[in-house]
């Protein structure tokens, strides 16, 4: 009976608001671009971070990646002709690291080169990586056919190739490619296996394995193509010795990575002249990815408050109208025996099926966009119940709280003046 | 200060003792009623008489529960209403009164049945009750077929008869009329006046302000008011008024504990046996 009473209080209240139904729809405008735009941020800003999170996480929180990079004086340096760019981390630095710090549970040197290579009758050039077996448990990955590369391959020093499914790809390459000969810059490989890789991007750091094409073992590499690069670019020769390019380095617990990072920076500042290292801390990443998360959120929140504020504002100036305008028919209904509470109920009706109306459009666009961005970007977008609901939660409370005040005003109504005749 | 009761009616309906209503106008002091004693019995029909400002709205106001008085007291069916709060004088309007006005006060984006049903939704009927309820109101004043329509379609005697059925929703104790036919041409508010008089021989006690002496004359009492004060009253069946005076009053009527109100429910059946 209360409900029945209730649900009538409702339709009647939408009868009502239909009675002006260009105003009604202007009035929730607002709040339909309030919620629309906000469902929709959320979606995408939550879309973005989660992206950004899964990227890092993927380098491992207990591990750390220290990579050679041309520091900035020497890229100034090599811009002139026959420059002999030496930069980077050393083996002596791989030696050091691994001995000097009782945290570190494993590292994985690498090489990364480019090399013309053939399989069979396609020739391209290839990424090469020069990596220890450790690679392999530093940087899991599942293995498509084959094997990785083993501590074997690495004493032999055998001359063997583990293509990523990226390289196999480019190669043409199957599982029945396993056994046959890659030629890489002039030396011939036996290709063993194919693993998983992993593409994208995290933040500014890039995954360790994203692009390359074939491991080879590191001391095959180092006896192959030696510590000197030739780089050819728009007609000028650019020749640089690095000895390693990369070491990532695995903490025993997830917690010292940071203490290891930094101790990490202050020793490879120690033994180099120049800045041409950098080492980057997943989880610190993460912990900054989590912050600025945070920052955007309450960036969000803000906007989001301050359209719903407009919104609610917008209502509420229509409402007072409205009940100015009324002022005639609330004194009937006064007259006619309405308490004050039910003038009130009234019109708080009406704003909040106005406002709970628009946050129902603006969640269909808030919805909408984002999907639309999904499909013409790919960019990954995420709608989580709390963006579902929060919007309609706060939807239905601008209607109360921005219908309180003009309800009131219906309520006090005298309906002696209003009924006057005029 | 004058007096005066309704000697052939045993129950009494309304009555004020020494009623004063001051309104504040800025230093000014404005007394729309000077102590006005006076006793309306059941089943009456009053014409409330007298110059403009004389205080006759006013006293409607008070009697039909829509304002209070400065001091003195309002006894209502034997209940002292002076001292009621807003909710509780409304819970009266709603339940035990019916307004008239001079300008209709239909709401003119609902419906003739939307208005009839007004205070059925305020006492809580479920719609399909209300509908027929509504149905049969504007059967009764002659709008049968005009549920659907606005108040905007219908001409002002029709808008008056909408006005009549929505004050009968709730089967009042008592009608209060101010200037029923003071928008109306003469012809029309012959027809309203017609309506009113059929209601008070089914017992209705009426309450109406005129200052047309031939729509006075459709009550068999008149009250005339000077300056905030009555002038004199005059009684008697009138020349117009169809029907034995003496008719009116049925016997639940008297019967009725003075001090109680029936609900409205019992009232419809009683209505139905009436009519
Ligand atoms: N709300 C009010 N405020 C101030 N004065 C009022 C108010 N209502 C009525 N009055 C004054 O009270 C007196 C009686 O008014 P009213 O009852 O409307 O007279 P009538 O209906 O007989 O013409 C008039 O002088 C009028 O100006
Ligand atoms: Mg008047």
């Amino acid at each position: 009976m209360r409900q029945a009473r209730f649900t009538r209080n409702i339709w009647l209240g939408i009868e009502n608001l239909l009675l002006h139904k260009l105003r009604s729809f202007l009035t929730m405008l607002g709040v339909v671009f309030g919620v629309g735009s906000v469902v929709a941020m959320l979606s995408v800003g939550e879309g973005a971070s989660k992206h950004a999170l899964e990227q890092i996480r993927k380098l491992g929180s207990n591990n750390i990646i220290v990579a050679s990079m041309k520091s900035a004086e020497e890229e100034q340096a090599s811009t002139q002709h026959s420059h002999m760019s030496i930069y980077g981390l050393t083996y002596e630095d791989h030696r050091r690291l691994s001995e000097s710090f009782k945290d570190i549970r494993a590292t994985a040197p690498a090489k990364l080169l480019r090399k013309d290579s053939r399989l069979g009758e396609r020739t391209m050039e290839l990424r090469v990586v020069g990596a220890t077996p450790a690679w392999f448990d530093l940087v899991p990955r599942d293995i498509v056919a084959g094997r990785a590369l083993l501590p074997a391959d690495q004493e032999k020093r055998s001359p063997v190739a583990v293509l990523t499914e990226f390289g196999a790809r480019k190669l043409l390459a199957t599982e029945s490619t396993i056994g046959q000969t890659l030629r890489i810059g002039g030396n011939q490989f036996e290709i063993v296996g194919i693993i998983q890789s992993e593409s994208g991007q995290a933040g500014n750091i890039q995954i360790p394995d994203q692009d390359i094409d074939v491991y080879i073992p590191l001391d095959v590499a180092q006896r192959y193509f030696g510590d000197f690069f030739a780089k050819r670019t728009a007609g000028s020769e650019e020749r640089e010795k690095v000895e390693l390019h990369q070491i990532i380095v695995q903490v025993d617990d997830p917690r010292n990575a940071e203490s290891v990072g930094a101790g990490i920076e202050t020793m490879l500042a120690l033994f180099h002249k120049k800045r041409d290292y950098v080492v980057s801390v997943p989880l610190a990443l993460l912990k900054q990815a989590e912050a600025t998360k945070r920052t955007f959120n309450i960036v969000l929140g803000s906007i989001a408050g301050i359209s719903l504020l407009v919104g609610g504002i917008g209502i509420m100036n229509i409402m007072l109208a409205s009940v100015t305008e009324r002022t005639r028919e609330i004194g009937i209904r006064r007259a006619i025996g309405a308490k004050r509470m039910q003038i009130v109920f009234q019109f708080l009706i009406e704003t909040v099926v106005l406002s709970t109306t628009g946050g129902l459009i603006g969640l269909g666009i808030g919805v909408l966009i984002p999907a639309l961005i999904r499909y013409f970007s790919g960019m990954p977008t995420v709608l989580t119940m709390n963006g579902i609901l929060l919007p309609l939660f706060v939807s239905v409370g601008i209607g109360i709280v921005f219908g309180l005040y003009p309800a009131m005003n219906a309520a006090r109504v005298d309906p002696i003046i209003a009924l006057r005749h005029e | 200060m004058s007096t005066a009761t309704s000697p052939k009616q045993g129950h009494e309906i309304v009555r004020l003792e020494n009623a004063w209503k001051v309104y504040q106008m800025g230093t000014e002091d404005v007394k729309a009623l000077r102590g006005v004693n006076i006793t309306f019995g059941k089943g009456d029909f009053w014409a409330i008489m007298g110059p403009s400002g004389s205080g006759k709205s006013t006293m409607m106001n008070v009697l039909g529960c829509l304002d209070r008085l400065t001091s003195g007291a309002y006894y209502l069916d034997g209940q002292d209403v002076s001292q009621l709060d807003d909710d509780a004088l409304s819970e009266l309007r709603l339940k035990y009164l019916g307004f008239i006005f001079q300008s209709f006060n239909l709401i003119p984006q609902l419906t003739v049945q939307r208005n009839i049903e007004l205070p059925l939704y305020y006492l809580g009927w479920d719609a399909v009750r209300s509908a027929q309820r509504a149905q049969e109101l504007a059967e009764q004043v002659g709008l049968g077929d005009r549920l659907s329509h606005r108040p905007t379609e219908l001409s002002g005697g029709q808008m008056q008869r909408v006005a009549i059925a929505r004050a009968l929703t709730n089967d009042p104790q008592v009608i209060f009329a101010d200037e029923p036919t003071g928008n109306l041409d003469s012809a029309t508010g012959v027809q309203i006046m017609e309506v009113l008089t059929r209601l008070n021989q089914q017992g209705k006690t009426i309450v109406m302000v005129t200052h047309e002496p031939d729509i006075a004359a459709y009550a068999n009492r008149r009250l005339h008011m000077i300056d905030g004060n009555i002038d004199r009253i005059e009684e008697g069946a009138y020349v117009t008024a169809p029907g034995p005076v003496t008719a009116r009053v049925s016997p639940q009527d008297v019967s009725r504990r003075a001090g109680t109100f029936a609900r409205p429910d019992e009232d419809v059946t009683r209505a139905a046996r009436d009519a």
